[in-house]
């Protein structure tokens, strides 16, 4: 039997990625969802401890499952909020080699950026926040928790 | 709303392509059936999106899902296109919400259906029903795997 029946949003864990002090926010977002763009430079502004996790929603946004990938492959090199603000601010470019582009801006190792985006280890990473989600009962982007109950972006 | 344990009503309705599709084609199945209220409207497209994004996990279930509404065959083959969907879409368009009525998922004010999961089981009867407080509420997906996980049948 699946996995996704109903469950807590799990708390913010010692391998989520998280920036900022302040009130606990876990943020779901869809790096290609153009809701989640608008809401973003907000939603870093804030003082808050920002938990964010993956939410891609393939059929609806095609190169999400590829933004998410990269985002994650960019945290393998500590450069995962660097690569979310890129993808954010620059929505119309997100081919793969857009993708490399980005990773040589931030200063990436291009060949180990591409195998990471690639791995199985990213996939399951981004996946497990997914599932997370939609335990939770997320039917859209974004969606934050504060302690555990929606809240307000 | 229908009540669990009672016989699921029949229905045959068009599809997106206009091929009839019929509540007896899955028997020996567990069906989830999402009457939603209309094509295109986000709350809907948001609804539907996510239950694609689990469609492999529900059929890795032994169980089926598909969408009624009231919309055209034309409207839901669009709507499909529009957010990759590929669940069947049934057309409940004329007589206008036969099946959403005779499930009891109408809303005679609103003239479409209310946002509802049923859950028929392999042998027709109704499992389990969900029935959203208002349409803009999006039953979550998790829902739908609470209701296969209990009562799932023996392996």
């Amino acid at each position: 039997m699946s996995a996704l029946t109903s469950a807590e949003v799990p708390p913010i864990g010692p391998d989520d990625h998280v920036a900022g002090d302040g009130r606990e926010v876990v943020v779901y977002m869809d790096l290609a969802c153009p809701g989640c763009a608008a809401s973003w430079s907000d939603v870093r502004k804030r003082d808050w401890r920002l938990c964010f996790r993956h939410f891609p929603m393939a059929s609806k946004h095609p190169r999400s499952p590829a933004l998410h990938a990269a985002a994650e492959a960019a945290a393998r090199q500590g450069s995962f909020w660097e690569m979310c603000d890129s993808l954010f601010a620059e929505r119309g470019r997100v081919d793969d080699p857009h993708l490399w582009e980005r990773a040589e801006q931030l200063g990436l190792d291009l060949d180990r950026f591409r195998a990471d985006a690639r791995s199985d280890e990213v996939a399951a990473r981004i996946r497990r926040d997914f599932e997370s989600g939609l335990r939770a009962g997320l039917s859209g982007t974004p969606t934050a928790f504060a302690g555990g109950r929606r809240a307000e972006l | 709303m229908i009540e669990p344990g009672t016989q699921a009503p029949a229905f045959t309705l068009p599809d997106q392509d206009g091929n009839e599709v019929s509540l007896s084609d899955f028997v020996g199945q567990r069906l989830v059936i999402a009457f939603y209220p209309q094509d295109f409207s986000s709350v809907c497209s948001d609804q539907m999106s996510i239950y694609q994004e689990v469609l492999g996990e529900i059929r890795g279930c032994g169980a089926d899902l598909i969408g009624i509404s009231v919309d055209s065959s034309h409207a839901h083959r669009a709507f499909r296109e529009h957010l990759n969907l590929k669940m069947p879409l049934l057309s409940d368009f004329h007589p206008k919400g036969e099946t959403i009525k005779a499930y009891g998922a109408y809303l005679e004010d609103r003239g479409h259906a209310n946002r509802s999961l049923v859950l028929v089981d392999e042998n027709g009867v109704v499992e389990w029903v969900h029935e959203a407080d208002t349409p803009l509420e999006i039953p979550g997906a998790n829902l739908i795997f609470d209701a296969l996980a209990s009562n799932a049948p023996a392996e």
